[in-house]
């Protein structure tokens, strides 16, 4: 169908050709699990720079946590990696951002079928004014031809995938609108992972909702992960202490420090990334 | 500190004189509207009663109008169903272009370009009715006779049972079609400016989480714009239509004025506006022709008034939800 897809699949079956030239390319060292490499990447909202050569890696099916206070560039780069910002006339990247081996920032990039290889999950929840069922059925025949039995297959299992089943099964055709604040977030996961995507970006997913759903939908990341890569902007340290694997502390739009989260909240390298968690600013 | 300053008897208590004297004159002027909106229905009412009389319901589908003396005979039907007609053909046309303005102004068109297009439309609204119906009359008129007349009727006229609707015995090109024609066009300011603002409206992380899921933008626009801006769409339509029902100047001009009831587009025929226009400064003062425009001018007070009540009821429920 399209080049990003072509791609993809061949990225499946020869295992990400094309990293290890740009290894060579870039200088950055490279980890070999990334299942996205962001390479000296540089972000413009018109004249004003809000990323600063930033390199980082995605490992694949693990939590990434990008933690900073506001206007730190977290969120421009969540919106990078999904090629969001091309929908605003005057907002630009520049550098490289990998995805299976191809930079996602080419011109000649299909942006929908990357977008349903990168799925995102927003602040609020955003259900569409459509049934529970035909908000998820809507995401998959965007891109898939699936006869009746597979879609309600699919169905179920994004919903089950997405700890919402058993509170909806007997309701899938009335509104979704219907549903509690945490449900219809558990919905909007339940439409993304239903496209089946290969990264899932979390842009503080839990920041409208209540303790207990926060809860939820934390646990559904820890079990997410295991078959999807994730990035979580969150404002939340503990949150990102709970759900990431690593955690990367942006300040200015610069990637002030990525590590192991144990070792980012417990023994910091850079001033900042100190004062930062320990709430001195932000 | 604080608690003395709240002690301390203000100077500016609620409900003294100048509140009071406020608040009466604005509920004077409320009440003025309400009183002026009652006394026009009424004045109609009575003005159209000794045709209502003379003629019964029968005066609503009757297609007579023969001012001839001691055999006057007046019926509503011909203005009636030209006024709904050209209004609604006015609609079909102006709702589809309206649309796509709006599409344009909120999702395609480069920043540089909207506001020009935006300024562009808007102007259309503020142009006066009578310079659509003289353009209507020495521009599109002629055009319609030469070009679109001959064209549609040679070929959509030839299809069997509804090529009548296309065929018409009158060339003059003042027509049913003319008139929708001049309307759609200015009406379509209206629907395009409510559809931009009701598009815009729209919360941009809505949009985006379709996007985010690899919408197009026709996708996002149908599948999430649309549902959500339903009503308020049809709203926008709905006082497109009110004004479309109304409009007098430009209708006159291009109609041809016939009170016949036309089967096809391009015969003439005329509205309840402009046969009133037309016949007013004719009428004798009191003779049951000058009731029977009043009558219609009563009669078109209430389709406006339902057009714009279902307006409002749509509108209405969309604030609920």
């Amino acid at each position: 169908m399209s080049s990003t897809t072509d791609l993809a699949a061949q990225g499946k079956r020869e295992g990400r050709p094309g990293l290890a030239g740009l290894q060579a390319r870039s200088g950055a060292a490279l980890n070999p699990n990334a299942r996205v490499a962001v390479r000296n990447l540089e972000f413009f909202y018109g004249d004003n720079r809000a990323l600063k050569g930033i390199t980082l890696d995605l490992p694949e099916r693990q939590v990434t946590g990008m933690i900073g206070p506001s206007g730190c560039g977290k969120s421009t780069l969540l919106r990078v990696l999904n090629r969001m910002y091309s929908l605003y006339p005057g907002q630009r990247a520049t550098g490289e951002v990998l995805l299976d081996g191809k930079n996602i920032l080419d011109a000649d990039v299909d942006i929908n079928a990357l977008r349903a290889k990168v799925g995102m999950v927003f602040q609020k929840p955003t259900p569409f004014p459509m049934t529970i069922a035909e908000n998820i059925a809507f995401g998959i025949r965007l891109h898939e031809r699936l006869s009746k039995a597979q879609t309600e297959e699919r169905i179920e299992w994004a919903l089950t995938r997405a700890a919402l089943w058993g509170e909806v099964k007997d309701r899938l055709n009335t509104s979704a609108m219907g549903l509690s604040g945490g449900q219809q977030q558990r919905l909007c996961i339940a439409r993304t992972i239903a496209v089946r995507p290969e990264v899932i970006l979390f842009d503080e997913p839990t920041s409208a909702l209540d303790p207990v759903s926060t809860l939820k939908i934390e646990e559904l990341i820890d079990e997410l992960k295991r078959d999807f890569t994730i990035a979580i902007v969150t404002h939340n340290m503990q949150q990102a202490a709970r759900c990431a694997d690593q955690v990367a502390f942006f300040y200015l739009g610069e990637l002030i420090e990525v590590a192991p989260a144990a070792q980012l909240f417990t023994a910091p390298q850079h001033a900042r990334t100190q004062e930062y968690i320990t709430g001195r600013f932000g | 500190m604080s608690h003395a300053a709240l002690a301390a008897p203000s100077r500016r208590r609620a409900g003294d004189g100048g509140d009071r004297l406020f608040a009466g004159l604005c509920l004077g002027a409320g009440i003025l509207v309400l009183l002026l909106l009652g006394a026009i229905i009424l004045t109609l009412f009575i003005g159209g009663l000794p045709a209502f009389r003379a003629f019964g319901a029968g005066f609503l589908w009757s297609t007579a109008w023969s001012p001839v003396e001691g055999r006057e005979q007046y019926g509503a039907l011909v203005p009636i169903f030209g006024t709904v007609v050209s209004a609604v053909l006015a609609i079909l046309v102006a709702v589809p272009l309206a649309f796509g303005v709006a599409f344009f102004l909120t999702e395609l068109a480069p920043p540089w370009l909207r506001r020009p297009v935006g300024t562009a439309i808007e102007l259309l609204a503020a142009i006066p009715s009578i310079i659509y119906g003289m353009w209507g009359l020495f521009v599109l008129v002629p055009l319609v006779q030469q070009y679109i007349q001959l064209t549609i009727g040679d070929t959509l006229g030839a299809i069997p049972l509804v090529g009548f609707l296309f065929a018409s015995n009158s060339f003059a090109g003042t027509s049913l079609f003319s008139a929708a024609l001049v309307l759609a066009i200015m009406i379509l300011p209206f629907i395009a400016a409510t559809m931009r603002d009701v598009f815009g409206q729209v919360p941009a992380v809505y949009k985006e989480s379709a996007y985010g899921l690899g919408c197009t933008r026709w996708e996002v626009m149908r599948n999430v714009v649309l549902p959500y801006t339903r009503v308020s769409v049809v709203g926008g339509i709905m006082l497109g239509l009110g004004r479309a029902l109304g409009e007098t100047m430009a209708v006159t001009f291009v109609i041809g004025n016939a009170n016949r009831l036309p089967t096809s587009l391009f015969d003439p025929s005329t509205t309840i506006a402009s046969i009133v226009a037309m016949e007013f400064p004719e009428s004798l003062m009191g003779s049951l022709k000058q009731s029977s425009l009043l009558a219609l001018g009563f009669l078109l007070f209430v389709i406006s008034f339902i057009v714009l009540a279902i307006s409002r009821l749509l509108l209405r429920s969309r604030l609920k939800g």
